[in-house]
């Protein structure tokens, strides 16, 4: 089966990096899900099914890990003994929060009027920001290596991930 | 002229031996079964070449039937003749909003409602069972031999309790179960392989009783589920409701009978499937009491009042575009599936909503069945050319544990790819905590009490510490199946609990167990089942009679009858819940037996006390 004491970089084939060529992942866990998926032991023991099983659902957290940006932002840093969404540090500049407090108490308005393409801007402006950010995180973690220094950004890009999917929400509850 | 194969040396020529396997489609108005013959796969048909089999099992006085012997007593015997047994699974009487709907005899079981048959009080799982057994033997009379291997079809967006009582009736009716497939991925491997399809698809399933929206990308061999979404309460069946409700107001009926209203559904049915390609239908019907029924249904009509069910639909189906970060302009095509999209309401409504017409080039009765064929064909371990490709699939439902606050902490979220494992970690929330109470829940909501209570357990023997320091790790894993296991382990010392998410509908696997070896004492003869019904009436009843009669007259009697009178009692509910007929008629005969003179005593003390004048009510102090 796999080798789970590998990292979610070696286990797919890629170079442990912010920016990955996304349909290289895609082709990786395809290739290791069809070797261990359990479908390919239905009919075998139980051990050969219990094996099966753990090994696809931990190709299956690895592949969630880094496909998602924020996430694989977050997975290079902990690969680096940093814990940049922990709970008990969770500072984030005061403009960087102004800016997002005022965004929502925007959305809220435009939500309250039903004013949609109000939302709408709102929800591309975040995510303006957020290519931003990501853009930044590139430099800062596949280039200068100041993985330390990154935490803030990489927890700047946690907060808009998640306020981008509640204006989505307020949108698509606007919408219909 | 022919060669021989020679193998090489030490190598044993494997013998390509071709498994029987075979793929179910347990719908909640129809069932069907399917396999792979010769590279292709088909529909097995009955004698009489019918691919479909009528989800209906009756409990009659010479046997269970299912199918079309069942559906032809439908009316005449409505609470012994069980219909969309499917919208039961998993589900406890509380859980029915529509309780009413149906004409049984409900009775209110801990977790899985139950209902009570002539054949005895029959859960939901046992009347599956029931489905499963017909679907076997007709698999196996066409295959020519006991079936190897079975993938059953549920609805994608069947929660855990559902799954689960799916795959115990799959068990109980002696299948060999390889996997839980989701009825619109189902639907997609057909049409996919069939088609050579790449892209992005939607499968809009509305069947009798379940409505599921997937949203799948094909490529190169892969199947791989996006989102899923649904109503596991909303199909055909509600069509049906919403024009037996018109028929009630147009016809200004009063309450009906159990067989009366089974016969206006049955008309309101009709009337439906005839809406499909008609203008108006005629609904024509004789009450028991003489009242006859004759009204036209229009297709306006029927369009309004059901034009909320459609609407319905839609709200799962923009939540799965969402979920799936998609808008409907990303699709590729849509696949119908399900009776129920045979509506032209339905499809106009998907073909609005998409920009574009709907795939309907395959059977929606055939294609889930036909797709669990070609799955279980493949997980039986039988090569056919083109089969190497992959499915990934996805949990409909969150799931998450209750904290503080009556709040659920979301584990695995909804649209994960499974089969996948996530552990969480919590701690005490008293100083001193010995055990923690946890409770498994699942869906979207933010309260406990929202979600579905799948299973409580606890783990014990946390060393005491102050509030907030043990480390109790939560392990949720979900198989392949879409099936739920849960471990909790204190990290410091290493203590732990583990559950299967299984018993907290009301199925053991002891209840399981002994279901299992009921059905084989029974599977011959099924007039035992009633026998033993019958015996067990008998039994309570002569034991309440007994015990009431002790209890007023007890004084009538001495010590040595007295024991004999007991053992009798004893040997009675020993064997009250055993599967043997037999030994309890023998059993309620000694009681009888032992109790004949006393009940001679006490006939001669109750005549003494008539003929005295006084009540025997006033002598009881």
């Amino acid at each position: 089966m796999i080798d789970f004491s590998r990292n979610h970089f070696e286990l797919l084939g890629l170079a442990p990096a912010f920016r990955i060529d996304v349909t290289e992942l895609d082709r990786a866990y395809r290739q290791l899900q069809t070797e261990v998926h359990p479908d390919r032991f239905a009919g075998g023991s139980d051990t050969e099914r219990r094996l099966a099983l753990q090994s696809s659902a931990h190709v299956n957290e690895a592949y969630r890990a880094l496909k998602n940006p924020v996430r694989r932002a977050q997975y290079l840093l902990r690969l680096h003994g940093i814990d940049a969404v922990s709970e008990t540090d969770t500072a984030l500049p005061l403009e960087f929060l102004e800016r997002q407090l005022e965004r929502r108490e925007l959305a809220a308005d435009a939500q309250a009027a039903g004013d949609v393409p109000a939302l709408s801007a709102l929800l591309e402006d975040a995510r303006a920001e957020g290519r931003a950010l990501e853009d930044l995180l590139a430099d800062l973690l596949d280039g200068e290596q100041a993985f330390a220094m990154a935490r803030i950004q990489v927890r700047e890009l946690t907060f808009l991930a998640k306020l981008t999917g509640d204006l989505d929400g307020m949108l698509a509850a606007s919408e219909s | 002229m022919a060669l021989f194969q020679i193998s090489e040396p030490g190598e044993a020529p494997a013998p390509h031996q071709h498994k029987r396997a075979i793929g179910i489609d347990l719908g909640t108005t129809n069932s069907l079964v399917a396999t792979v013959r010769n590279g292709l796969a088909v529909v097995l048909p009955d004698a009489e070449g019918r691919p479909l089999v009528p989800s209906i099992v009756r409990y009659g006085e010479h046997g269970v039937e299912t199918g079309y012997a069942a559906m032809a007593h439908q009316t005449s015997d409505p609470q012994n003749t069980i219909l969309s047994i499917k919208r039961l699974m998993g589900r406890g009487l509380s859980d029915l909003t529509d309780a009413r709907r149906f004409p049984y005899r409900f009775v209110d079981t801990p977790g899985m409602v139950k209902i009570g048959t002539r054949a005895g009080v029959k859960s939901p799982v046992e009347v599956s069972a029931d489905l499963l057994r017909a679907l076997r033997e007709r698999a196996e009379a066409s295959l020519g031999g006991p079936v190897d291997g079975a993938v059953v079809t549920v609805p994608a967006y069947f929660d855990d309790a559902q799954r689960q009582a799916t795959k115990d009736a799959a068990q109980l009716a002696g299948l060999p179960i390889l996997r839980l497939l989701n009825e619109p991925t189902a639907a997609a491997i057909a049409y996919g392989l069939d088609n050579a399809s790449e892209g992005v698809y939607a499968v809009y399933d509305l069947g009798g009783g379940t409505f599921d929206i997937s949203i799948l990308r094909l490529s190169r061999g892969v199947f791989e589920v996006l989102a899923t979404n649904g109503d596991s309460a909303l199909g055909g069946d509600d069509f049906d409701h919403r024009v037996f409700c018109w028929i009630i107001e147009a016809a200004k009926l009063p309450p009906l009978s159990p067989s009366d209203a089974r016969l206006l559904l049955v008309k309101a049915r009709e009337a439906k499937e005839n809406l499909s390609e008609h203008e108006s239908a005629s609904i024509l019907a004789t009450l028991s009491d003489g009242t006859s029924v004759n009204l036209a249904l229009t297709k306006a009509i029927f369009t309004e009042i059901t034009g909320n069910l459609v609407a319905k639909t839609l709200s799962p189906v923009r939540r799965a575009l969402r979920d799936a970060q998609l808008q409907s302009g990303d699709i590729k095509g849509v696949v119908l599936v399900g009776g129920a999209t045979r509506m032209p309401q339905v499809r106009r409504a998907v073909a609005e909503f998409f920009g574009q017409p709907p795939l309907t080039n395959l059977n929606p009765d055939e294609v889930v069945a036909l797709g669990a064929a070609v799955q279980g064909n493949k997980l039986a371990g039988n090569h056919e050319k083109d089969d190497d490709w992959l499915l990934l699939d996805v949990i409909p439902l969150s799931l998450g544990l209750e904290i503080m606050g009556g709040l659920t902490e979301k584990i695995i979220h909804r649209n994960s790819t499974i089969p996948i494992a996530r552990a969480q970690e919590f701690t005490t929330y008293k100083d001193g905590q010995t055990a923690m109470a946890i409770h498994v829940v699942q869906g979207e909501r933010e309260k406990v009490v929202d979600c579905r209570s799948l299973a409580r357990f606890e783990l014990r023997g946390i060393p005491p510490m102050v509030a907030g320091a043990a480390r109790i790790q939560v392990t949720f894993q979900v198989d392949a199946d879409g099936l739920l296991d849960v471990a909790a382990r204190e990290q410091g010392t290493g203590v732990e609990a583990t559950i299967t998410v299984k018993p907290s509908y009301g199925l053991s696997d002891g209840e399981i167990a002994k279901m299992l070896a009921d059905s084989f004492t029974h599977a011959a003869d099924d007039m035992q089942a009633r026998a033993l019904a019958e015996a067990q009436v008998e039994a309570d009843q002569i034991a309440a009679a007994t015990e009431a009669a002790l209890a007023s007259d007890g004084e009538l009697i001495g010590t040595h009858e007295r024991a004999v009178i007991d053992a009798a009692l004893a040997k009675l509910r020993r064997f009250r819940d055993g599967s043997d007929h037999l030994a309890l008629r023998a059993a309620v005969e000694s009681v009888n037996h032992a109790t004949g003179d006393f009940a001679a005593r006490r006939m001669d003390r109750s005549v003494s006390r008539a003929l005295t004048g006084k009540r025997v009510d006033a002598l009881s102090d």
